[in-house]
């Protein structure tokens, strides 16, 4: 059996959660491969030897610069064709998982995602990932190789063993279709403020507080319990909140000592970001959102009503 | 413009749902509903279907046949007519059987666009998009927050983990939608009564083109081992408003010392 694990980078580094999965799949494989794709990468390459890749696969080209999914689907299936990879693995991110779901309809190979957890059983792979708003866990495999994983973020910490791989580079011929799609603007690091990572207590506002102006309902209950505000993507989407408030897949990961979301929903993107909180209440009009799944007090009811009678009971209560 | 939104019926969120022990497949039997990030595509279609004038919004589905009770709920939204894809040998299709099965009923509309919303809310899979890209051979943008459409091509901006891109393809391209996109419209009377009304054809495997053994388990490439209780997150409790529900939060606060 081998590996190989799909580094996605940014700028000059490889992206944590990508090097996480390399530690995990070195762990039960020592025979592990990465491959690197971009602009300038091969640098990069001597990174992935110390994380425990055995042999890192280069395609260095201009034409891969942009982050774009396609041409790394060429890239990575001409890859496994050729040298007979068992297992496939990505780390979960919005590059990733269209790689992988490419990848699964180029190769006709079995994709699991959201996979928390990997073992070995048997000499066969087996994932772990928990299903229906996390009320049951399943293990799942694969019928035939190659085997795709989708490995969900901050499942795997990164761990240097010192190694190092030998280089291989490897040529980026691209599908007509591939290259249809083309970057006009790429996204840069947003300037951050204070960050919500650091706070002890999160107040998130999610689409249910229907309109910009109610996030004075978060600042004001956040202030009184001195904790932050946090916010959801559809939120920052629609320009209600900044970026660098949102948590979720494609925002911050927090684990606070206490979240309090209102008017969140819970969807798989962002629950994520926020899973590993403490102690999680939710307050929201919808009986059937998500987030009761995973809340250990779940409100059902009005916030616009409840979270100002909040503010005045928290202020009252740490006044006396 | 010719658009296919790509739709699915899942059972309806909340405590009910269950995956069944026997086959370790999701229970279909009990309420359902037309997944609720689909409606963003749904809505979008008709969007850009209106602007443009002229075309037509095609849903496209694979399903058990009484998923056409769901899926009229975008034929009432405003819809022109759904495509169902619906054979007993296709059943327990996984990503790679479902995409192929798709991907043929999609080519034999030729769409311009092929919309779909952000993810299942059942399997929270969002990998079906790009897999049906790569059948049909088209361009892909995902997690699309804001769309422009002109001289036959798409901008599309989107979020990702480092902010947001400006993503530009020509059409024909497959989109997915984020739920921040639009605010999905709620059917009017006329349009239910209208939407029993609209072609809702029931197609088999072998009606798109699909070889029995490319679906269903014969054609999935994944399988389930084994299913077991999570583990507990504790409290799990769950209350009504009744008017009291500031103080008892502030009493379950107050009781974990967090204020």
């Amino acid at each position: 059996m081998s590996t190989l694990v799909f580094l996605e980078h940014h700028g000059s580094s490889i992206q944590k959660g990508s090097l996480g999965v390399l530690s995990k799949a070195v762990s039960l494989d020592p025979d592990t491969s990465a491959v690197l794709i971009g602009s300038g990468v091969a640098p990069l390459a001597e990174q992935a030897g110390r994380y425990g890749a055995k042999q890192v696969f280069v395609a260095d080209s201009e034409s891969l610069e942009a982050p774009l999914p396609q041409p790394r689907v060429d890239v990575i299936s001409r890859l496994v064709a050729d040298k007979g990879f068992g297992n496939v693995l990505f780390a979960a991110s919005v590059l990733g998982t269209d790689i992988a779901g490419g990848v699964s309809a180029r190769l006709d190979a079995g994709l699991n995602w959201d996979l928390n957890d990997l073992a070995m059983d048997g000499g066969a792979l087996v994932g772990k990932r928990s299903a229906l708003g996390d009320t049951i866990r399943a293990d799942v495999g694969w019928s035939s190789e190659p085997r795709l994983g989708l490995i969900r973020a901050g499942s795997f910490d990164p761990v240097e063993s010192g190694g190092s791989a030998s280089v291989e580079e490897i040529s980026a011929d691209l599908e007509d279709f591939s290259t249809k799609a083309v970057m006009v603007d790429q996204a840069h690091e947003e300037q951050t403020g204070p960050s919500i990572e650091d706070a002890e207590i999160l107040v998130t506002g999610g689409r249910g507080l229907g309109s910009p102006e109610a996030f004075s309902l978060m600042e004001d209950l956040a202030s009184a319990l001195g904790g932050a505000v946090a916010s959801t993507r559809a939120v920052v989407d629609s320009g209600w909140y900044p970026y660098p408030t949102q948590v979720g897949q494609t925002g911050k990961v927090v684990s606070p000592k206490l979240y309090i979301g209102c008017g969140v929903s819970g969807a798989i993107q962002h629950k994520v970001g926020m899973q590993t909180s403490q102690v999680i209440v939710s307050i929201n009009k919808d009986p059937n959102a998500p987030i009761f799944d995973f809340s250990d007090l779940g409100v059902v009811g009005d916030l616009q009503t409840i979270v100002p009678k909040l503010t005045e009971l928290v202020k009252e209560r740490r006044g006396s | 413009m010719k658009i296919a939104v790509c739709v699915k019926e899942v059972p309806d969120p909340g405590p009910n749902r269950r995956i069944d022990p026997g086959t370790l497949r999701m229970d279909r039997s009990g309420d359902r509903s037309l997944n609720a990030y689909d409606l963003n595509a749904v809505e979008e279609g008709i969007r850009l279907r209106d602007a443009a004038g002229d075309g037509e919004v095609v849903l496209v589905s694979l399903g058990a046949s009484k998923a056409l009770d769901s899926i009229r709920k975008g034929l009432a939204m405003g819809a022109d007519r759904a495509v169902l894809v619906s054979d007993e040998a296709a059943v327990g299709s996984d990503l790679v059987a479902t995409s192929y099965v798709l991907a043929k009923a999609l080519e034999a509309e030729s769409p311009d666009l092929v919309l779909f919303g952000q993810q299942a809310s059942d399997a929270d899979g969002a990998v079906l998009w790009a897999a049906v890209a790569d059948r049909l051979k088209m361009p892909v943008i995902s997690q699309i927050s804001e769309l422009e459409v002109a001289d036959g091509s798409i901008t599309a901006k989107r979020q990702t983990e480092f902010g947001y891109d400006r993503i530009r393809t020509s059409l024909p391209a497959v989109l997915a939608v984020a739920d921040s996109l639009n605010e999905p419209r709620y059917p009017s009377l006329k349009g239910i009564m209208g939407a029993k009304k609209k072609p809702q054809d029931v197609k088999s495997l072998a009606d798109v083109g699909v070889d029995a053994a490319r679906a269903g388990e014969a054609g999935s490439r994944t399988t389930v081992i084994s299913l077991s209780p999570p583990e507990s997150r504790g409290g799990n409790q769950k209350i009504e408003d009744d008017g009291n529900a500031a103080q008892q939060i502030l009493d379950f606060l107050v009781e974990r010392k967090l204020v």
